[in-house]
């Protein structure tokens, strides 16, 4: 039945997962206070890690550069808090490894005000000054890849773009941050939509919602004034259609193909968080420090939207949040489709951390495996339209070069949606993953 | 104060699950059964409850025997032996003795599933195999059918079926009657087609009420269990070649309807082709394999030595799934545009 899908704004195949929204969904976003020491890993985002800037001992502003990009698809990072550097040494990371890091300790006298500066000019900018503010500015994709948002910017000779989308679905339950940020603050979303589909000279900007955030929907579509080229564009509530090429396929009924970059169909994707980003740095010059953060989950004692320094180690915000109750046995940054397990609580909120969930024994428990029956119910969640259950099959095989050149193993996305349809309990994604890592060092080897 | 900090996991996501479990799937069946089995009980007596249950138990057995100790508990719990019992026994004549529904489900189990490698990995559906190994080996008893009788003869329980093991049933009990394919095959007889559709006539335990069957296809297409493009592919490509048929000669062959409420055309259509572990996982492969069977199934019911088909129709195509599902890929997102 996807075809009816398609035409009321969705993709086919996926999955519909429980929301699990309400837990957060009303909860106002508020701040959480600054603490003590916060820690900075220069590799938090996809590319070449940042180079650090400043010397142990120095004295750093909030908003002040600490380590600049080190490459093109890098980014900079500056001080979320005014205080000391303390370290530049390796650092607990989300997984629980050891990571170059930029230790600060706040400074408990401090204002914590950012140093007022005058908004910039963006008009005046030329598309490579453009590039560099954004870059300077330490803007990621805040959905939780990463990905330094300048690159995305940087569109070749030749190439033009059509189309801005703004990825405002939020598909993986519990998070809130983006229907919060969406609801509470729907001028920044269409401001920084403006400046970014004017500077890549888009005809148009689209964000896209699901049907569950009708608030969310309310409040853009209240907000657009005649001057603005932005629509909003309600979707079906279906997993996963935050993914960049599902939305572009929900919106447009655009495919993107394999191994091409959705520029290449004349559309650039930004999240709501990024381009909220966006519109504080050109408005306020705040560079990314800070984030929304949903904190939720059956292991939290009280959920809550929050706006949290990046930096902040994970155990300080959830102390914020009453603590994790007993039965918690799983922390999970992001959301639970995708998210990443944390290894250590000390580890520090990212720039790509949408949501800290805890889990307790009834999501964590390994339900019994069974043989696959073949019963076709992963190839009907697969929006890359995959065979999942042949890949799983392979994975235990370990027939990975099989999986690669006969079933287009290195197209799935890792969304998930197999393994949560799988009435078996196969760990589908998980023989994937496995596949994948595997192929990739052998690659690393040869 | 330092909280506490509970032994952190770290299982990779996604943490969610949808819910639904292999035996639960297996429930399902059972419960879209449940309609055709109790039309049997009701026109067939305790004859039929008797041969249901000596197939069930044969299966059932036999998995417990095959299989390792310490998966034992987990593969009878998974309902799925039992299943095949009961879709085996509902092909089985009433009158058939016990005993041979007993081997016939030790045969489906052990050479239909086990061998294989177990729940999953099998080629052909379990029940058939078993099935046609019966239909070959006592091909007299699996032809025998009694008519169907009325609520009031419930008790009576033929005597074939408490015939000894190794012995043929005794002669004298066949209040025999011919089904109505035997009846279009060797007479050129029709039958009404309200009693195929209720289900009052000779015939296979479970088959012979379309109606039931049909409500159970429902419920069980409702509840996601089966891949609606299988039966529908079967029944509207036999409808569609028994029409052309019909058309060529009116008096020699059945009508479409007749074709499609005849026979163990709905109990294979519904229940049987879309065993998903022998039928095709792609939704292109499921109408070839659907569509297949259809072809096949009228083949042999008009031009073939039986009167039935449908058995050899599925078997032959589940023989050929592999190959389907291997040419019959969907198109992967972003691949093959133009």
């Amino acid at each position: 039945m996807g075809f009816l899908f398609s035409l009321r704004h969705s993709f086919e195949h996926g999955v519909h997962p429980a929301h699990h929204k309400e837990q957060t969904y009303d909860l106002p976003i508020q701040r959480v206070p600054f603490v003590d020491h916060y820690v900075m890993p220069l590799g938090q985002h996809i590319g070449a890690p940042a180079k650090p800037v400043v010397k142990t001992g120095q004295r750093v502003q909030r908003g002040e550069l600490i380590a600049e990009a080190g490459a093109f698809v890098s980014t900079a990072l500056h001080s979320p808090v005014t205080g000391t550097v303390t370290a530049i040494e390796p650092r607990r990371y989300i997984d629980g490894s050891f990571k170059p890091a930029i230790a600060i300790k706040a400074d408990p006298y401090a204002t914590q005000q950012l140093p007022p500066r005058p908004p910039l000019d963006w008009e005046a900018m030329s598309m490579e000054q453009f590039i560099g503010a954004v870059q300077q500015a330490g803007i990621v994709g805040m959905g939780g890849a990463a990905f330094p948002s300048h690159v995305k910017y940087a569109i070749p000779e030749g190439q033009q773009i059509n189309e801005l989308l703004i990825n405002g679905a939020e598909c993986e339950p519990y998070l809130t941050n983006d229907h919060r940020l969406m609801m509470e603050r729907p001028e920044a979303v269409l401001r920084g939509s403006e400046i970014v589909r004017r500077k890549l000279g888009a005809k148009r900007a689209t964000i896209g919602v699901e049907k569950n955030k009708p608030e969310a929907i309310e409040a853009l579509k209240r907000h657009i004034t005649d001057d603005m080229a932005i629509e909003v564009v309600a979707l079906e509530v279906k997993y996963p259609q935050g993914a960049e090429k599902m939305l572009i396929k929900a919106v447009y009924d655009l495919e993107v193909p394999a191994g091409e970059l959705p520029r290449d169909v004349g559309v650039a994707v930004n999240n709501v968080g990024t381009i909220v980003a966006i519109a504080d740095y050109f408005d306020s010059g705040m560079p990314l420090i800070e984030r929304i953060v949903t904190v939720s989950g059956p292991g939290i004692a009280e959920a809550a939207n929050l706006i949290v320094p990046i930096g902040t180690p994970i155990r300080e915000v959830l102390r914020f949040c009453g603590g994790l109750k007993e039965t918690t046995r799983e922390v999970i940054m992001g959301g639970p489709m995708m998210g990443s397990p944390v290894a250590d609580l000390e580890a520090p909120i990212l720039k790509g951390c949408s949501g800290i969930l805890a889990f307790t024994a009834q999501e964590t428990g390994r339900p019994k495996e069974y043989p696959c029956i073949r019963c076709g119910r992963c190839l009907e969640a697969c929006p890359y339209f995959l065979n999942p259950s042949r890949l799983a099959r392979l994975g235990k095989a370990r027939l990975y070069e099989q999986m690669r050149d006969e079933y287009n193993l290195l197209d799935c996305v890792e969304c998930g949606a197999c393994t949560f349809a799988c009435p078996s309990h196969i760990p589908i994604v998980q023989h994937i993953r496995a596949a994948k890592d595997d192929l990739r060092q052998h690659k690393g080897n040869g | 104060m330092k909280q506490r900090e509970p032994h952190l996991l770290l299982q990779s996501a996604p943490l969610l699950r949808q819910g639904l479990t292999t035996p639960a799937a297996m429930r399902d069946v059972w419960l879209a059964l449940l309609p055709a089995t109790l039309a049997a009980l009701w026109f067939f007596g305790l004859s039929a409850l008797l041969v249901l249950l000596a197939s069930i138990a044969g299966c059932v057995l036999t998995e417990w025997v095959f299989t390792p100790k310490e998966s034992r508990t987990d593969t009878l719990k998974d309902n799925s032996a039992a299943l095949t019992g009961l879709l085996l026994g509902l092909t089985l004549p009433p009158g058939l003795p016990m005993w041979m529904a007993f081997v016939g489900g030790m045969v489906a189990i052990g050479i239909g599933k086990v061998i294989w490698g177990g729940l999953g990995s099998n080629l052909f559906n379990p029940a058939l195999l078993g099935r046609a190994f019966l239909l070959g080996t006592f091909p007299i008893a699996m032809t025998t059918w009694g008519a169907a009788s009325g609520p009031g003869d419930f008790l009576q329980v033929h005597a074939s079926n408490l015939a000894l093991p190794f012995m043929q049933a005794p002669p004298t009990d066949a209040i025999s009657a011919a089904t109505p394919l035997g009846l279009m095959k060797f007479e050129q007889q029709g039958t009404a087609f309200t009693n195929l559709f209720i289900g009052n006539t000779a015939g296979s335990i479970g088959e012979t009420s379309g109606l039931m069957l049909l409500l159970g296809g429902l419920f069980l297409w409702l509840r996601g269990g089966i891949d609606w493009r299988i039966p529908v592919a079967i029944l509207g490509s036999a409808a569609l070649f028994s029409l052309i048929l019909f058309l060529v000669d009116g008096d020699k062959y059945p009508s479409p309807l007749f074709t499609v409420f005849s026979g163990g055309m709905l109990l294979g259509a519904l229940f049987m082709a879309t065993d998903p572990v022998t039928s095709p996982l792609t939704p292109k492969g499921s109408w070839i394999f659907g569509i297949g069977i259809g072809f096949l199934v009228v083949l042999i019911r008009v031009f073939g030595g039986f009167p039935e088909g449908v058995m050899y129709a599925i078997l032959l195509m589940n023989a050929a799934t592999p190959l389907i599902d291997r040419y019959s890929q969907p198109r992967v997102f972003g691949r093959g545009l133009k």
